[in-house]
């Protein structure tokens, strides 16, 4: 490789690219050139690098200076001023009040910030997502290289099982039995299913991945059919995801090329493929059977479970399926073994977890940290206070199918089997944090509103009952609830846990749930008082239009 | 482009092409649906019935599977479709004010077309973009941050 002075990075998730990054990435090579730098100086478009405040932004090594936003105006007078005369291009530095998520980790390469843990983010935001060399030179299909070369499948399996790997799409299952369950059958072919389908509202951690470090994703899978024994795997991919569609088939075209995926990988007798394939726009897909039924041209319904995918996935055969955050720990894992990877999180929840941080905080953005710490950090740390110094009021773990947690809970750990024990889950990792304006009432009909649209309508108790649900809610946001209303309202909560098909019907009791549990004055001075302590509902006295 | 524009033979070679591309298997028929939604905005019937044909699926069928997703339209769409994202972490942060401010810009409440055929106004679950709420996408041009005066000046890029 050559010898470089600089390396340029430039911004490329959506919003950037709305924002005319390509422009300037363009005006960057262009101004680069012309200033017969291109030996010297090497400009990438990297995925989103976690922080929304500055966008487009440009970051230049070694320096690790953060510019943003930046127009393609800019460029000249960049280049000319950092490039050029070696000094900061004043007047287009990015804050750095606001310092944080994956800016924060890169800064404290130079030791001046408290780091965080990458694991599964380690090369997004810092290598080119187009281009497979840069990959292979930050440790890319290192791990792919040792499982196939030195290890059975059995010893890949185990290593999954001892690094206590769970499931990062919510439900926390161990990574490793599944593995073993699928790989215990005779039953071929097997498939390896990368759910991408991510849908939750406030969770966009794995288009990160998926844009930003898409190789890891295919030499994880490739790890994963080696072990239980596939040759084909699907990305189902959310629809809405285009640029991260192009990345990954831009990335699978190079894996074939390089080898990494086809026949006979590193010389070894296994050989295996990777489809992707698109979704249409429905957050029950997420789901892992109604996935699978969506792959094969199926409106996505679930399936009854048993029998699992393990045995009865895709085609009836046995399939793993796998969110993309899982997955994407496998590499890391095989490289550097579970012992090292335990060292993480907490001894139940080994690892590390990224969580969306929203709502009303400072910063809003991203962070990959060891599981266990707690709601007061984030909030402190990465989200740099409370927005307007308002006070916290409670915090929506997980999108709309995780818990509301009231502010007396954020010192609990953030790892699953602590949050188990204090009632509340986890779930995908996106933390809306709400202060004292929000009113639990209107969180809890725009969460049912989500889950009432999102129903797939196959079974009674959750396609009646979230819209039962959402009316029930709407009326009290309108000053006429009753206390009927109350009293019904808990029983479909219990309805839709008890008796619903799937997990969507299950958790849309949630919300209902934690507001009784938690907030329960509030609401009822919604009904009796007919006053909205947060001054959010509408409280007009009488009843929207139905939806 | 519309469906009237083209003639029956049109329509068919499209639907011939779009099934060349992905294959006539039972896993492809989603992304078939996709690409002829992406074509026209919309699934028109001929298309449909083409397709019936061309996959010796039922009409029922493919109706009952196009009217699953929510990217997969049977009804005509405007010129340019706007979608605002209806959920919580864009709602906390000022999105009411910002569909408020939509619906009166439009006169339009969500899934209506206006008379003139230029919007669709469409809620969604979650862009994905969840960082910059409040978000709207109108066609593929995403915005974030959007604050209720900023509506009038989003809209009138668009002809």
């Amino acid at each position: 490789m050559k010898p470089i002075r600089s390396l340029v990075l430039v911004s490329s998730d959506p919003e950037s690219i709305g924002r005319g990054a390509q422009e300037v990435h363009r005006r960057l090579q262009r101004a680069i050139e012309a200033a017969d730098l291109e030996n010297e100086v090497v400009v990438s478009m990297v995925g989103d690098v976690g922080r929304h405040d500055a966008l487009p932004m440009v970051i230049i090594y070694p320096e690790a200076t953060i510019y943003g936003p930046v127009t393609p105006e800019n460029v000249p007078f960049l280049v000319e001023e950092h490039l050029v005369e070696r000094r900061i291009a004043a007047g287009l530095e990015a804050s750095t009040r606001e310092l944080s998520g994956r800016i924060a980790w890169l800064s404290a390469r130079r030791g001046t910030l408290p780091a965080e843990q990458r694991i599964v983010l380690a090369r997004a935001g810092l290598i080119d997502p187009e281009n497979v060399e840069d990959y292979i030179v930050h440790d890319g299909y290192e791990a792919l290289a040792k499982a196939l070369t030195e290890m059975t499948p059995a010893e890949v399996i185990n290593e999954i099982g001892k690094s206590g790997l769970k499931g990062r799409g919510g439900a926390g299952f161990p990574t490793g039995m599944k593995w073993r369950f699928v790989s215990q059958t005779d039953d071929y072919p097997k498939y390896i299913i990368c759910n991408a389908d991510e849908s939750e509202p406030g969770t966009f951690k794995d288009r990160l991945i998926l844009e930003g470090d898409p190789h890891s994703v295919i030499e994880a899978m490739a790890i994963a059919g080696y072990a239980v024994g596939a040759n084909e795997g699907y990305i189902y991919i959310r629809g809405e995801y285009v640029l991260a569609q192009e990345r990954l088939a831009t990335a699978i075209s190079q894996a074939r090329q390089m080898g990494f995926l086809g026949e006979t990988i590193f010389g070894s007798d296994f050989s295996f493929d990777i489809h992707i394939h698109a979704g249409a726009g429905a957050y029950i897909c997420g789901e892992e059977t109604a996935l699978i039924e969506s792959i094969e041209g199926k409106r996505g319904e679930p399936r009854s479970r048993p029998p699992y995918p393990t045995t009865h996935g895709l085609w009836g055969k046995p399939s793993v399926v796998n969110n993309v955050e899982t997955i994407v720990n496998v590499p890391p894992i095989i490289q550097h073994g579970a012992a090292w990877y335990r060292r993480f999180g907490t001894s139940n929840s080994p690892g590390t977890k990224v969580y969306t941080i929203l709502g009303n905080v400072n910063v809003t953005g991203l962070i990959e940290v060891p599981m266990g710490i707690t709601l007061r950090e984030v909030i402190a740390i990465y989200g740099k206070g409370m927005q307007d110094g308002a006070s916290l009021k409670l915090a929506q773990t997980g999108g709309s199918s995780g818990s509301i947690v009231p502010a007396s809970l954020q010192d609990t750990p953030l790892d699953f089997d602590s949050y188990a024990r204090a009632g509340v889950s986890l779930g995908s990792g996106a933390l809306l944090i709400c202060n004292e304006d929000t009113c639990v009432v209107d969180l809890a009909k725009v969460s049912l509103n989500f889950f009432k649209r999102e129903s797939c309508g196959k079974c009674t108790p959750c396609r009646v009952g979230t819209q039962r649900a959402y009316q029930i809610l709407t009326a009290i946001s309108e000053g006429v609830g009753t206390q009927q209303d109350l009293d019904d309202l808990q029983m479909l909560s219990e309805n839709l846990t008890e008796f619903s098909h799937c997990g969507l019907g299950q958790t849309a009791s949630v919300p209902i749930r934690d507001v009784f549990r938690h907030f329960r004055a509030e609401v009822d001075a919604h009904v009796q008082l007919k006053v909205c302590p947060a001054g959010a509902c509408p409280m007009s006295g009488q009843l929207a239009k139905a939806a | 482009m519309t469906v009237g524009t083209k003639s029956a033979q049109d329509v068919n070679s499209l639907v011939q092409e779009v099934v060349g591309r992905h294959g006539a298997t039972a896993e492809a028929l989603v992304p078939i649906l996709s690409d002829i939604n992406q074509e026209f905005g919309y699934l028109p019937s001929e298309t449909m019935a083409a397709l019936s044909q061309t996959l010796r699926v039922p009409k029922s069928q493919l109706f009952s599977v196009a009217s699953f997703y929510e990217m997969l339209s049977t009804k005509p769409r405007g010129r340019h479709v706007i979608q605002f994202c209806e959920s919580a972490p864009c709602h906390v942060v000022g999105g009411r004010q910002v569909w408020q401010t939509l619906q009166d810009e439009l006169g339009l409440e969500t899934g209506e077309t206006s008379e003139d055929g230029k919007w669709t106004l469409l809620t969604s679950s979650c862009l994905g973009i969840c960082g910059v709420g409040p978000v709207i996408i109108v066609d593929d041009d995403i915005y974030g941050n959007v604050a209720p005066d900023g509506v009038p000046e989003i809209l009138a890029r668009y002809a």
